[in-house]
């Protein structure tokens, strides 16, 4: 149809508004990947013994491993050697609060709409942010740190907390668990810790927003959510990136430990610079996230607005020991021009009576390509297991793809495991409807996009959910005229 | 209001208006019969400005305006109303998020404030009477799961909401029954006012029973080939079309 063409050429116009840089002085790394390096960094971040010997074997791991090829994403070879893998923003010395943070360096988030400050308890959301290799700062520590909750920079609780990070780190990812996850555990630079006691309720929101701005940088980070038995934590993750001609690797690690009856909910918006129009630069987005409900009655809750990177490689997961634990899964992952998408989760079902509920909505647009990839297991001592999966593509014009690879594996018989998939277009229909009635064609896009998402966004928080509604409209704006 | 002149419009190549001429003046009711095919839906989508309709010839006039020239959306903005012979289901979008963004953006173009959600809530409220609307059913995604005469009373019901200077009913009719056809054409006679107008378009006589027209229009084979008052529509629900088929061929032979 004339009509889908045209709208499709002009959906691509849309144009991404992070894409600026800022010029500091950065302390870096030499250029590519061996042991020297990874000595460097963690000499740099003033790291114990015991860790540095865990990033050296997790270096030795991945070396003997190769590039993972199933997923269905084409890109030419990384070559891993042409990477700096440490780059931070330079200061005087190690800033011991907000106030003594280079104000330049809070320009930057202040020009992300991320305020600093503190009035920003207002909004109710603790901040830790990361800027390339580090973090920069976090907020409301104090009030934070009263109700025994810790929420700091990775490096802070290396140094601050060994035994909890001893514990925990790599007992959810082992750096033995994929490629981009032992690169990770070899040099990681930063990332944000969390911690919450035993019976404690999270009275606000956490969050990390992650900035790369440096050039020919990959970002390395690791994120540590403990949650002790009793307790809750919402979380929520924002990203952005400068425009550059050039790919940017980010492969990140997320673990969450949630203990006997406790709760995380972790929800992210990714919004990494997707690469231009003619699919030029963009970041690879190789990222392993996981979760273990480790005790009975735990609960997990990814949800994720996928919209930038030039690819992403994604799969939040749970592993559900513990009996009636409950992993959930919610997902929108847009795709635009020549932007790829392989994402998807898995649950694995080793307790008793364990619940899985996933719900991904993929959009396509462009020449862009979405697949969705999940994995429902049910282990053999897992009885009475359930499973809902529902797998929704919205295609807009035809030269885009949305595909499905759905993996079930059950070995308890009293299972019950349902999966639904629906795919469909955005109909001139429905766009001329909305015009009849005045609405304009943009705004007859976005409703019907925020519409077919609604029961993914319905699940984050609420500030959140605002950003992500306009995020949506934004990423697919210009596409129909 | 509305100046239809020598017309002229086709899908895909194929000509399907041959020279429609037609005035609709404020205050009145007109209705479009004719059989099957003969281009009355063609008409209504034609003045809504679907776009796989290419007008080839003539010209229309809205309000002194060159309709042709506005996209669908100014049309709607303008005050044209379509209620739709198949309303389309949007699924996650509730009636009431959906006629919220169509009237703020109405209102916008008019430079009229937009409504909050208390002044809207309570101009729902009011106009839902008109065609009896369940509330449950706005808070429903849009015409998903209605079943036949819900989606037509919606339609209705945003027709009140948008308040149109003309409003165009494509086989409003069809689908419904005699109770729903009744709440219907009830909603459309209260929203009558010396300053609309409405064009109904139609197959059979039964809406008309209802919606007491001022003109009937017959269309066949892409004209107007007979129009007169009310009781034509009655001459044509007895006799059927075949009598205007003869007559159209008596003319030509």
């Amino acid at each position: 149809m004339s009509k889908d063409n045209q709208i499709l050429e002009q959906f691509t116009s849309k144009e991404y508004e992070h894409g600026w840089s800022v010029d500091y002085e950065a302390d870096e790394s030499a250029t590519g990947l061996n042991e020297d390096i990874i000595k460097w960094i963690s000499a740099k971040k003033e790291e114990p013994l015991w860790l540095l010997e865990w990033r050296l074997k997790a270096y030795r791991s991945w070396e003997a491993m190769t590039e993972p090829e199933w997923a269905n994403v084409h890109y030419p070879k990384l070559d891993f050697q042409s990477i700096k893998y440490y780059s931070a923003p330079k200061q005087d010395a190690k800033p011991k609060s907000l106030d003594e943070v280079d104000p330049e360096l809070l320009q930057i988030y202040e020009r992300l709409g991320i305020s600093l400050k503190e009035q920003k308890k207002l909004q109710g959301i603790a901040v830790d942010v990361v800027l390339d290799s580090v973090s920069v700062g976090t907020t409301f520590k104090e009030s934070l740190s009263k109700l025994g909750i810790i929420f700091c920079s990775f490096s802070e609780a290396v140094n601050e907390h060994p035994e909890l990070v001893k514990k925990y780190l790599g007992s959810v990812v082992p750096y033995t668990d994929n490629y981009y996850a032992a690169l990770n555990s070899a040099v990681f630079s930063d990332g944000s810790f969390c911690y919450i006691p035993k019976g404690v309720r999270c009275p606000m929101e956490l969050s990390t927003y992650f900035r790369i701005n440096a050039a020919n940088t990959g970002q390395f980070e690791r994120t540590l959510i403990i949650a002790e038995d009793d307790s809750y934590v919402s979380y929520l993750e924002g990203c952005t990136a400068p425009q550059r001609d050039e790919h940017q690797l980010h492969a990140a690690v997320v673990e969450i430990y949630a203990a006997k009856n406790a709760e995380v909910k972790y929800s992210t918006v990714q919004n990494w610079f997707p690469g231009d129009k003619e699919g030029k630069g963009g970041i690879y987005n190789f990222v392993t996230k996981r979760g273990i409900c480790a005790g009975d009655y735990a609960k997990i809750s990814w949800t994720q607005v996928e919209t930038g990177s030039a690819i992403t490689w994604k799969y939040p997961s749970c592993i559900l020991k513990g009996d009636h634990s409950i992993g959930e899964f919610y997902s929108v992952a847009v795709t635009n021009n020549y932007q790829q998408a392989d994402t998807g989760t898995k649950m694995i079902h080793i307790g008793k009576n364990t619940k899985s509920r996933i719900v991904s909505k993929g959009i396509s647009a462009g020449k862009s390509q979405n697949s969705y990839r999940g994995q429902v297991q049910v282990m053999k001592r897992s009885s009475n297991a359930v499973n809902f999966s529902q797998c929704d593509s919205l295609l807009m014009g035809n030269q885009c793809g949305a595909h499905t690879f759905p993996y079930i594996d059950i070995q308890n018989p009293s299972a019950k495991v349902e999966h639904e998939a629906t795919t469909s277009k955005i109909g001139e229909d429905q766009i001329f409807y909305c015009n009849q009635r005045g609405i304009a064609t943009e705004d007859a896009v976005a409703l019907i996009v925020n519409g077919y998402a609604k029961e993914v966004l319905n699940q984050l928080p609420m500030e959140f959910a605002v950003e992500a509604q306009k995020l949506l409209a934004l990423t697919l704006e210009g596409s129909v005229g | 209001m509305l100046s239809i002149k020598n017309l002229h419009a086709s899908v895909e190549g194929t000509p399907i208006l041959k020279g429609i001429d037609l005035e609709v003046k404020a205050g009145e009711i007109h209705a479009i019969m004719g059989p099957n095919g003969s281009g009355k839906s063609t008409l209504a989508s034609v003045l809504a400005g679907r776009e796989e309709y290419e007008v080839t010839e003539g010209s229309v006039s809205f309000k002194g305006r060159d309709l042709l020239e506005l996209s669908p959306e100014d049309r709607a903005r303008e005050g044209l109303f379509l209620a739709f012979q198949y309303p389309v289901e949007i699924p996650g979008v509730s009636s009431t998020n959906f006629l919220r963004t169509a009237v703020n953006q109405v209102r916008e173009y008019r430079g009229q404030e937009p409504l909050d959600a208390v002044k809207f809530l309570s101009l729902m409220k009011e106009k839902m009477k008109l065609v009896e609307m369940d509330q449950k059913l706005l808070s429903r995604s849009l015409n998903e799961g209605f079943s036949g005469g819900e989606k037509k009373r919606n339609e209705i019901f945003q027709l009140a909401m948008l308040e149109p200077t003309l409003s165009i009913l494509d086989e409003t009719d069809s689908g419904l029954d005699i109770d729903a056809l009744r709440v219907v054409a009830n909603g459309v006679n209260q929203l009558k006012s010396p300053n609309n107008a409405t064009v109904v378009v139609t197959h059979y006589q039964r809406l008309l029973d209802h919606i007491i027209p001022d003109f009937v229009h017959v269309i066949f084979e892409g004209r107007i080939v007979k129009s007169g008052p009310k009781e034509l529509a009655l001459e044509l629900e007895e006799k059927g079309y075949d009598w205007i088929k003869d007559e159209v061929a008596g003319h030509t032979v």
